[in-house]
């Protein structure tokens, strides 16, 4: 029972750790920002999970229904996901910039190319 | 049987979420995520927030997907095989975090239990209040719009920040003399093209629908921009980047984001002018559910204004900038 209690908080924690690894153990930079948005999705999961009400329906106010899930978290994860994609949309063009003074968006090269003597 | 549903969706994300990080094929690799962010929509509907899931399908299975395979077409399409890396020492992090923050959920209430303190402080006040204060159905508006409007006028200027830093990073316009748009294989689908004049009319319409209803259902600004840009963009897709850029002028286009915030900051600076405090909206009108109302209004048109202006601004410097390395790159992305 207590850990099936807690199955969506667990697959959110599963997703986020699939996501971390993503971005860690990979060097490509686009995959890396992908790994990030999987996270995120995970933050999302979480979050709306804890404002669940088991009785409760969509927070929208209507004859016959007392019971309202909680509408907080809805507000901040609808704002986060857009803020989220700006972000998401700064690191894609970050990337695009790598990729032209580099020519590469492996995460080494482009670290060995820094290294390189007489790099600037 | 929600719960039937719920492990199942539960179960896709994960199997998704595997294959991002499994796949090789960056285009692939892009296309999973676009199906993983619709399941993560289908998930918030049955965890009763169609806002939030209205939000990711057009944010994560249409703009961010559509960025991505932007990028994709700049940079590689294939990852590097990750082939004498060091996977242990990442494996174990993984592990180490994934575990503690597992032992951590012990603690947490039940899911969906009706004592959890998320349920018992602040929430209450939002359910009961909201009818009587503001007199819209539709809580996550009121929560989004009046009560929380300052946090809300953060998350815009975010957005609008966003979209600053892309235009300094790419430029706005950055083609080389003579690079035409010329048609890809996607514009010369005769099917798509019928298919995107039935279905885009359809999308802009809900958009306004969305913008215009989300007092009463699920929607509001930020909702309604991302609706109305994907529709744009599905456009530009299908039809070319010089037609879709001439639906909105681009001297016009840039001017949007920064209108929205200041049709969003300049109603908070009327009502102090009016003798209120900022973002109070009480002293627009004499009935104060009427003036609420008003206030929302005004403020989720400076939202959808910003929002939707801000990711079509953002698929066009991407598109500009795909159109100017075809000429010259070659062949890019090997």
């Amino acid at each position: 029972m207590s850990l099936f209690a807690h199955y969506n908080y667990h697959l959110a924690i599963i997703l986020a750790m699939i996501g971390f690894y993503t971005m860690i153990s990979r060097s490509n930079l686009v995959k890396k920002v992908i790994g990030l948005n999987v996270f995120q999705v995970s933050v999302f999961i979480l979050f709306i999970s804890i404002g669940v009400h088991e009785d409760g329906t969509v927070p929208i106010l209507r004859e016959g229904y007392h019971m309202y899930s909680n509408p907080l978290p809805h507000v901040l994860i609808l704002t986060a996901i857009v803020v989220g994609i700006a972000m998401t949309a700064v690191a894609l063009a970050l990337v695009v910039r790598i990729r032209e003074e580099y020519g590469t968006v492996e995460e080494d090269q482009v670290q060995a190319q820094d290294e390189e003597p007489g790099a600037t | 049987m929600d719960t039937l549903v719920d492990i199942l969706l539960l179960a896709f994300i994960a199997i998704c979420a595997i294959a991002i990080l499994r796949l090789r094929d960056l285009f692939a690799v892009a296309m999973m995520f676009g199906m993983f962010s619709l399941i993560a929509a289908g998930l918030f509907t049955t965890m009763h927030a169609p806002d939030v899931a209205f939000t990711e399908a057009a944010v994560g299975a249409g703009i961010a997907t559509i960025l991505i395979l932007v990028t994709l077409g700049q940079t590689a399409r294939r990852e590097k095989s990750q082939a004498g890396r060091n996977v242990l020492l990442p494996l174990l992090v993984v592990w180490i975090t994934g575990a503690t923050l597992i032992y951590g959920t012990a603690d947490l209430p039940v899911f969906g239990d009706p004592q959890a303190p998320a349920h018992t402080h602040v929430a209450p006040y939002y359910i009961e209040n909201t009818q009587e204060h503001i007199g819209i159905p539709n809580m996550v508006a009121a929560v989004l719009a009046s009560y929380r409007a300052y946090d809300t006028l953060g998350e815009v200027v975010v957005v609008f920040a966003a979209v600053i830093g892309v235009i300094t990073l790419l430029g706005l316009r950055r083609r080389p003399a003579g690079v035409e748009s010329r048609p890809r294989d996607l514009e010369k689908h005769q099917v798509l093209k019928v298919i995107a004049k039935m279905i885009i009319p359809v999308i802009l319409l809900f958009g306004l629908y969305v913008q215009f209803h989300g007092e009463y259902s699920p929607g509001g600004g930020f909702q309604a921009g991302v609706i109305f840009a994907a529709g744009i963009i599905l456009y530009a897709l299908v039809f070319g980047l010089e037609p879709a850029r001439q639906v909105i002028p681009p001297r016009v286009l840039g001017a949007l984001p920064a209108l929205g915030v200041l049709i969003f900051g300049g109603t908070g600076v009327l009502n102090q002018l009016l003798g209120g405090n900022f973002l109070d909206y009480s002293v627009l009108a004499g009935n104060p559910q009427t003036a609420q109302q008003m206030g929302i209004i005004m403020i989720e048109v400076g939202v959808g204004v910003t929002v939707g202006s801000v990711m079509l601004l953002i698929y066009f410097i991407f598109a500009e900038r795909a159109l100017g390395r075809r000429k010259d790159d070659g062949e890019v992305g090997r």
